[in-house]
Order: structure tokens, then sequence, then C-alpha cells
């Protein structure tokens, strides 16, 4: 039972992934996104990793999913007819990809022989606190970093008077 | 070390909670002494201001860092582009407030690159890579004009596709080795029987370095991006940042990470040739100044990899030493370049003409850059690429040689194109008022000359450490 489990947990995260990447609307697109951090999320509680699971849960499919929704609340709406419009260029773009997604998967699947999830033991250090403020202080830093990188982005690409 | 990761963060962020009329004006004092600061504690590493200072911040922070001599070249040369992109920056932007977010990105830039070098585990690697990528997106696009943002979106894209590849060759590897660090990754790889999903690894990762420093075919990006960026963000991209995001991280990571397997070495080769060439031949082709530097770049780059795909230690001698003289000199040329399309308000060749006598230090700087590139002696460039020349030969790759040797040629031929259709010849009508550039584009460009003359004239007693240093790497890399 546990590896037909694993492989529908796996389609459905591909499927999702994919509706996101193939859906017209923007709306959809962020919809598809939470679903497939969501199941993901279930996929890392079943190979024991649960701090991992949470914090995909609350961060990708809970927090990036509202910011991305806020902003797309606040660019202007698309016509139903103009979605329709694009619609088929929009699908013909992005036609090759599931069978490109089904292909990597089979290949996958027959490189790792695998028949469930893996459960993987820590090698080390297992305590993540200890692992997050103390080991990968430098990672935690490089984020930090990026943080005020991003900040100064906005204020370039948002706040700053507009040249042209 | 950890201060030359630490220090330019807290100063972006005391120059912002001060945030004043005057700390705006004057915060290119506090960049450019940093740089400064940086440059002392690795030229002068044993002095008691080294040695209190530059772990001062790190008994607070203590950062798992390290350094060896790859590292300190590599830091060398951080400082010394970093300083001449603040002063070239603080020239070329008007706007008060575009200059004080260019200050906080260069400074920001810098510890992402100090931080590259000095981190010694795969996935560290991989966000201040990040780190660098973001920034450089921002600084592109820091003047919002039309084809900045198109050049800055181009980078981002394939930047994005680098940095998904290089996470997949991380995860490959955590699968295969249980750990990202660089020891426990080069044990593991040298003493277990090769695996399908290791090599798998190696090639995603070293395809991403080539992405990141702009090799054929990934080259897409680059010359769009170095044209339409601001000129200070230009001598920042070209001086340092594709080298040590794309080039560094190849070395670094088949040096000390995954070794000189026969497929990693034919794959630099080629990709190495293939750079070579293209590069090149485009750079003939080009009317902008800065778009031919660019391409020019991409040639360059493709002699490092090329020295790099030998797999010796004097292969990697010629690389590392080749790796900083282009830093130094491509850094001039765009330094040039921006004091040219200052004085002139263009950058298209065609229009320009005789500048010799109007901006004759401009001129003289430029002629030292490009026969330094074109590996002319007694410049530092000849070193490099003779260096490279002989460990090609030497290790039996005698068609790459003849190739790098026919490619300096037509580096020569490009470049001196370039000096005439801008210093040399009549003056065009539209430069009879030009005047030289202040002193504030000019002491860049000088200092960066001085650097190419006194290098060139001194290797014969600098080889042997830019000999040692690699031998070290390479030895690790043997055990």
């Amino acid at each position: 039972m546990h590896w037909s489990l694993d492989l529908v947990l796996l389609l459905v995260l591909a499927g999702s992934a994919l509706w996101a990447v193939m859906a017209t609307r923007l709306i959809f697109s962020a919809i598809g996104l939470a679903f497939a951090s969501a199941v993901l999320a279930v996929v890392m509680f079943r190979m024991a990793s649960p701090l991992a699971a949470v914090i995909e849960l609350s961060v990708c499919a809970g927090l990036i999913t509202a910011i991305f929704i806020s902003v797309i609340s606040l660019v202007k709406h698309e016509t139903r007819g103009e979605v329709e419009a694009r619609r088929g260029a929009h699908l013909r773009k992005y036609v090759v990809l599931p069978f490109l997604a089904a292909i990597l998967g089979i290949t996958l699947a027959l490189v790792t022989k695998r028949q469930a999830l893996p459960q993987p033991q820590a090698l080390g250090e297992t305590d993540v606190r200890n692992v997050f403020w103390h080991l990968r202080q430098a990672d935690l830093l490089g984020q930090i970093i990026m943080l005020l990188v991003g900040a100064f982005g906005i204020v370039v690409l948002f706040k700053l008077r507009r040249k042209t | 070390m950890s201060s030359l990761l630490l220090m330019p963060f807290f100063l972006v962020a005391i120059l912002n909670l001060l945030n004043t009329g005057a700390v705006r004006r004057y915060a290119v004092v506090a960049g450019i002494a940093w740089s400064l600061v940086q440059l002392l504690w690795l030229l002068f590493p044993q002095s008691q201001f080294s040695l209190v200072g530059s772990d001062f911040l790190g008994r607070y922070f203590p950062l798992h860092l390290a350094t060896d001599g790859l590292s300190v070249v590599l830091l060398i040369s951080v400082g010394i582009v970093g300083l001449v992109t603040l002063i070239t920056g603080h020239q070329t932007i008007t706007d008060e407030k575009e200059r004080f977010i260019f200050i906080n990105l260069v400074l920001l830039t810098m510890a992402g690159l100090n931080g590259l070098v000095m981190v010694r585990d795969l996935f560290s690697l991989y966000v201040y890579i990040e780190v660098v990528a973001v920034a450089s997106f921002v600084l592109i696009s820091l003047e919002r004009e039309k084809d900045a943002l198109e050049g800055a979106f181009k980078y981002l894209v394939l930047s994005a596709s680098a940095s998904m590849l290089m996470l997949l060759s991380i995860a490959a590897i955590l699968l295969v080795c249980g750990s990202t660090s660089f020891d426990t990754v080069n044990s593991v790889l040298h003493t277990a029987p090769a695996s399908p999903i290791a090599t798998l690894a190696i090639a995603l990762f070293v395809g991403a370095a080539f992405i990141k420093g702009g090799l054929v075919p990934f080259h897409g990006w680059l010359p769009d991006a170095y044209s339409s960026a601001p000129a200070g963000v230009s001598v920042l991209l070209a001086g340092i940042v594709t080298k040590t995001a794309g080039v560094y991280t190849a070395m670094r990571i088949v040096a000390s990470v995954f070794g000189f397997t026969p497929m990693v070495k034919n794959i630099l080769l080629v990709v190495g040739t293939v750079s070579i060439l293209f590069g090149a031949l485009a750079a003939l082709n080009q009317k902008d100044f800065r778009r031919m530097l660019a391409y020019s770049s991409i040639s360059q780059m493709g002699y490092i990899i090329i020295a790099l795909g030998t797999g010796t230690a004097l292969g990697m001698a010629g690389a590392l030493f080749h790796l900083f003289n282009h830093a130094v000199s491509k850094s001039q040329l765009f330094v040039n370049a921006a004091t040219v399309e200052r004085q002139t308000g263009t950058r298209d060749m065609t229009s320009l003409g005789g500048l010799g006598g109007k901006m004759p230090v401009t001129a003289g700087t430029s002629v030292v850059a490009l026969l330094s590139i074109a590996g002319i002696p007694p410049l530092a460039g000849f070193w490099s690429k003779l260096i490279i020349i002989i460990a090609l030969w030497q290790s039996n790759h005698h068609n790459y040689a003849v190739i790098a040797v026919v490619a300096s040629a037509i580096t020569l031929g490009y470049f001196l194109l370039l000096q005439r259709r801008i210093f040399f010849g009549k003056v065009a009508p539209q430069c009879d008022a030009v005047k030289e550039a202040g002193a504030g584009l000019l002491v860049p460009a000088l200092l960066l000359s001085a650097i190419a003359i006194g290098l060139g004239v001194a290797f014969p007693f600098a080889v042997s450490w830019f000999v040692k240093v690699p031998q070290s790497i390479m030895n690790m890399v043997a055990q």
C-alpha cells in the first residue's frame, strides 16, 4: 500500500506543478503552486522530515501564496474574452511539457529503482536548532543579505521615479 | 576572515540607519575605505592591523569560513574591482538617491563575492552565488532604462535556469555522498565507484557554472547585460562578478570537489575553445564599444576554462593568473568606455574618432589594457597567456595551444580596430569640443594600468607564488 500512496502523491505533485505553469490565468497558477507545495509537504512528512514539511506548508503554501494573490488583486484584470483569445497560443507554448515530465519521471523511476519514498537517516547533527543557528550561520547571513538586496530591488524597480 | 563577509553587511546597515543627506553624499568614502581595508588585510596578512582586524567580528559570529591561495587571489580581485567600481559609479551616476543605492548594492555584492570564495560547502556556495546574482540583476536595472530592464530580465531568466541546475546537482550529491561539504564530497567521490547520479550531478553543476560565467553556448545574456547596465555596474560585472560566480565556481568545484575526470577535462577544453573563438570573432563585428568588450570577455574567459581543462598545476596557475589579469584589464577598459561615453555622449564607435589627442590619459591607459589582454610583453597578460599555452603544449593538447595563439592574434586585431576607430585618425566633427575626463575617472584607470605594468615587469619574482597555489590544491585533490 505504501508504494501506491507514494506514487499517487508524486503524480499529484507533478500534475499540480504542471497546472501552475500551464494555467492561463495567474490566479489559477498561484492556486496550483499552493496545491503543489501542500502535496510536497505531505511527501516530506512521509519522508520523516516533519520540520521541513511544516516550513514548506507555512511558507510556500501559505505565505507565498498570500503574497501572490495580494499582488494579483492589484493588477488590471483581464476580461474573459482576452483570456480566451490567448489561451490557444499559451497552451501551445507548453504542450511538450507534460510529455517531458512523463519521460523524466519514468527515467528517474528506472534509474533509482525505488518502490517507495526513502526514509533518510541524518548522518551528523540532528538538533535543528544547532544546525540552523551554529552549523549553517554562513547560509543564514547570506539569506539576510539577500533580503537586504531584495529590499533595494523593490526601491529601485518600484519606488524611484521612472526615467523613460 | 569572517570580517570580510560581515563588515560590508554592517556598513550597509549603518549607512541606512543613519541615512541623512550628508551620509548619502559621502557614502562612497565609506565604500572606498572598506575596499582599501580589504586590500590591506589581504596584501599584508601578517601585519598587526590584519591579524587583529580580519577576524575581529569572527569571535562573535563564527561563520566556518576558510581561505586558501585561490580564495586570496579572488579576494584581492574583489577589493580592486570593488574600489574602481565605487569610484567610477560615483562619477557617472548623477542622481543622489540612485548613487546611494548603487553604493549599498556594490557593498552587498562585495559581501556576496567574499562569501562565495570563502565557503567550503556546496549549498553555501549556491546561497552566495544567488546573493551576487540578485544584486547584479538590481544593479543592471538601476536606471530603469528599457534596454537595461531587458538585459536584466535576460540575465534573470538564464541565472534562474543555472540556479535550478545547481540545486538539482546539490540534491543528487546529497543523495550520493550524504553531505554537501567540499571535503566529504571529495573523499566519497574518490573512494566510491563512479555512479551515474554523481556523473549527472557533476555535469549539471559545471553546466550551471558555465551559464553564470556567460560561456558559449550560454552567453546570450552577457552582451546585453554588459552594454545596457550603468557604466559603473559594467565595471563590476565584467571585472569580477561573472569571473567569480562562473569561472571561479567551476575552478573550485573541479579542483577541490569533483576532481579532474577525463569527461570534465574534455568538456572544459571544448567549451573553452569554442568560447575563445566565438568571442573573438563576434568582437570583430561590433560597433558599440561596450558590446565589443563584452564579447572579448567571453573569449578571455574561454582562455581561463581551457587552461583549467589541462588538469595540471601549471594550467591552473595560468588560469588563476589570467583571471586576475583579466579582472584588472577588463575593468580598466570598461572604465575607459565609461569615460568616453561621459565625455562624448555616445558608445557608437562609428561616430567617434581622433580622441587620442583630446583624451591622452584615457587613450594611453586603454592601450596598456588592450596590449595586456592581447598578451603583449612585458605586460601581465603576456605571462598568463604564455603559461596557458605552455600548459596546453606540455599536456599534449597541441591543437588547442595553436588555437589559443591564433585567437590572441584576433584579439589584438579587434583591439587595434577599437583603438583606431576611437582614439586615432581624424577627429570626428561631434568630438571637437571633447576634453579629457576629471581625476575621478582617470585615477582608477591609472591605478589599474600601474597594476598591469607592475605585475608584468615583476612577474619573474612572483611566478613561484602563482605556481605554488594550484599545486597545493591539486595535491589535496590527488589524495
